[in-house]
């Protein structure tokens, strides 16, 4: 369809969740900021194959998935997140042991395989659908769902469990125990 | 008051456990995910639209008649 004034609204209204997504993906707010860029160029050019009234945030991701994709398989993981530039992305920081704990999420997600970590993201954090997300990826709707629940117990591995008898009074488990529970 | 030591050991509180560890990783997730999300749409992605939109013909000009002459 042509480039509508409405269209182009839902398409900048898609920005920030784009960009969610990509430094989800990327780890690196640099390089997650020029992936939308070009997000962005490729789907004005290609305008015209997006289907009025299908999903446009799940046409952008997808767009926005094959560009990281090819751009990873070149780069093989050459550039790391070493030392936390995707916090230097945030605007506000969080609150020092808030700030501790979220870097070591990060540092978590990242040991992800690349299939599992995008298949959380969508489903976890972007809000998709698992039909919307194995849409995205690529894939059947059981492979999004396995690789969730793969990452979600590797995650969980990684953050929290050594071993849950290892579980002692340390405050970082009371505060999981406690976290929520109230 | 929770004792974290003899829950994990009990197999029947692992899977409570596991939901607190889940409903945990869940809300951090979308913690770093609408922390970007908040910062809303930066100027360069609104500048690029923008320049992008006024390069393109303006679509109310569309009561030409016929305007499919195949150039599309």
């Amino acid at each position: 369809m042509p480039l509508t004034d409405s269209l182009r609204d839902d398409i900048l209204a898609s920005v920030p969740s784009l960009r969610a997504f990509a430094i989800s993906l990327s780890g690196n707010g640099d390089r997650a900021d020029d992936l939308v860029q070009e997000t962005l160029l490729r789907a004005l050019a290609n305008i015209d194959s997006f289907q009025p009234g299908s999903n446009l945030p799940a046409w952008l991701f997808t767009i926005l998935r094959n560009l990281f994709r090819s751009d990873y398989r070149k780069r093989r993981r050459e550039v790391e997140d070493a030392d936390g530039s995707y916090a230097k992305t945030l605007k506000t920081q969080p609150a020092q042991s808030a700030h501790l704990e979220f870097e070591e999420f990060r540092a978590a997600l990242e040991k992800l395989p690349q299939d599992q970590r995008e298949a959380l993201i969508l489903v976890g954090a972007s809000g998709f659908s698992y039909e919307d997300a194995a849409a995205i990826c690529g894939c059947a709707v059981g492979t999004i769902k396995s690789r969730v629940n793969r990452a979600r117990s590797k995650l969980s591995a990684l953050l929290y469990v050594d071993g849950a008898e290892d579980f002692g009074p340390d405050e970082t488990v009371r505060a999981v125990i406690g976290g929520s529970g109230g | 008051m929770k004792d974290a030591k003899s829950q994990a050991g009990k197999p029947g509180k692992q899977g409570a456990l596991n939901a607190e560890i889940q409903s945990r990783i869940g809300h951090q997730l979308r913690a770093m995910y609408d922390d970007v999300v908040r910062q809303g749409v930066p100027d360069r992605f609104a500048e690029l639209i923008r320049k992008l939109d006024t390069s393109a013909p303006p679509p109310q000009v569309e009561d030409a008649g016929d305007t499919n002459d195949g150039r599309e």
